[in-house]
């Protein structure tokens, strides 16, 4: 066997340091990692966090480890910050809100940039949760900014999704109603300390209440992250959500949509692989300047690309 | 500038050791490499010789580049290299930055620094060192 993997079945940090940035390249290596690897994953609790920019997700992030570590669990975070579609470069800072748990020897942490992955950030995301699940960590949080498609797509990895909120920025509600809350399991009012963080607690019931009542409502805590305060009370929920999830057969449930999902983005992938394969750059360029003329419709133009790989009917 | 495509970016940890709290020239330094298409992880001020060894090794990168206005280079510099040995990451590029003196140039190269960028340096000389010196 690889001698990396075999370093990181070991507990050797920088090999799995090193598998990571191999399976995050996307590369044909990086895929066989996965395949080795991924028979000893399926232990750990994944949460996912996710709340607007500057909401103090990463600051949570933080303390809920510290507090995790002074349960003496282990806990790995993949904090996940946009590249720039112009220049395909990121700045990750999210370690700098990290400080007290970066040392900490049961506390891994990585940066990783969204990269515009081909067919989405998720299955990108999957493989390395995968990946430092099978290193052996209690929880592993993922960590990312809840703005779109791909954030409710990762919520599909995390088995616990926590929405963070911030009061005094009226927006929240608004982005609500657009459709994030309904992946929240837990829902945090951080930065509690600030004025208006009991309305915002009253809106946000007040929007639960509209759910069905058959459903589980999320719990709403109030949290000030700077502090610590509230991270036992949401380490607590993480747990409960957990064992909610076990009960209810719901977690088996959501093992099989998240397999299920994995399978079909990765097959897409490769499908789409193959078709770069199939057509040089140029018939890709002539069909995009065709399309862009008005002269083919984008239909017929990508029916024309899939049937340089599928077998006509 | 960016040549690399999805895979295999260039990741860069700049870091700031020691207890000086300016840190607009790593901030600059950082931004003109993410312009340049790289992966800049930014771990802010006062890092001790140990969390910067230890977020260059759990963020797997390939760069370090260390940014000094204090004048503690010499006693700082050399625990950095230290513990980035320690934990097996003796193949990083290393670069460095700030008020360093001229005398202090063959002192740093010896410890493995193949740059050291001060004041007035074009951010774009930075961003080609890194493609350049990176084994990719």
């Amino acid at each position: 066997m690889d001698e990396l993997v075999q370093r990181f079945l070991a507990g050797d940090r920088r090999a799995l340091a090193r598998v990571i940035t191999r399976v995050e390249n996307r590369t044909l290596e990086g895929r066989d990692y996965v395949r080795a690897l991924f028979p000893h994953s399926g232990r750990a609790h994944i949460v996912g966090i996710t709340g607007g920019a500057g909401s103090g997700k990463s600051t949570l992030t933080g303390a809920l480890a510290t507090e995790l570590r002074r349960r003496e669990k282990t806990v790995a975070i993949i904090a996940v910050d946009p590249s720039s579609p112009f220049t395909h470069g990121a700045l990750l800072g999210d370690r700098i809100r990290m400080q007290d748990v970066t040392m900490d020897p049961g506390v891994y942490m990585r940066s990783m940039a969204g990269r515009g992955a081909l067919g989405g950030l998720a299955p990108a995301i999957a493989d390395v949760v995968a990946v430092v699940d099978a290193f052996g960590f209690d929880y592993v949080i993922i960590e990312t900014i809840g703005a779109g498609q791909d954030e409710v797509e990762i919520a599909g990895t995390a088995m616990t999704t926590v929405l963070v909120n911030n009061p005094g920025t009226g927006d929240d509600i608004q982005a609500l109603k657009a459709g994030i809350i309904e992946i929240a399991d837990i829902l945090v009012v951080n930065k509690a300390d600030h004025p208006g963080a009991d309305v915002l607690v009253s809106q946000l019931q007040a929007l639960l209440a509209l759910s069905p009542g058959d459903q589980r409502r999320p719990p709403i805590l109030k949290t000030i992250a700077t502090r610590g305060e509230g991270l036992a009370a949401l380490a607590d929920a993480i747990d409960e959500h957990r064992a909610y999830l076990e009960a209810s057969g719901q977690l088996a449930a959501h093992r099989a949509e998240d397999a299920r999902h994995q399978l079909m983005a990765i097959t897409q992938q490769l499908i789409l692989e193959e078709i770069r394969k199939a057509a040089p750059e140029v018939v890709i360029a002539t069909l995009t300047e065709r399309i862009a003329s008005r002269e083919l419709d984008p239909h017929t133009a990508a029916e024309e690309l899939a049937a340089r790989v599928l077998p006509r009917p | 500038m960016s040549t690399a495509t999805a895979t295999g970016k260039i990741r860069v940890l700049i870091a700031k050791p020691g207890l000086d709290g300016h840190d607009r020239g790593a901030k600059v330094v950082a931004r003109a490499l993410r312009d340049g298409g790289c992966e800049v992880i930014y771990t802010g001020i006062r890092q001790t010789p140990e969390m910067i060894a230890e977020a260059a090794l759990q963020e797997d990168v390939d760069v370090v580049g260390l940014s000094i206005l204090s004048g503690a280079h010499l006693e700082l510099f050399p625990r950095v290299v230290e513990e980035l040995k320690k934990r097996g990451l003796d193949d990083v590029l290393l670069f460095c930055g700030g008020i360093i003196p001229e005398e202090d140039t063959e002192a740093l190269q010896k410890l493995g620094f193949k740059a050291i960028f001060r004041p007035g340096t074009n951010t774009q000389d930075i961003v080609k060192f890194v493609y350049d010196n990176v084994k990719k």
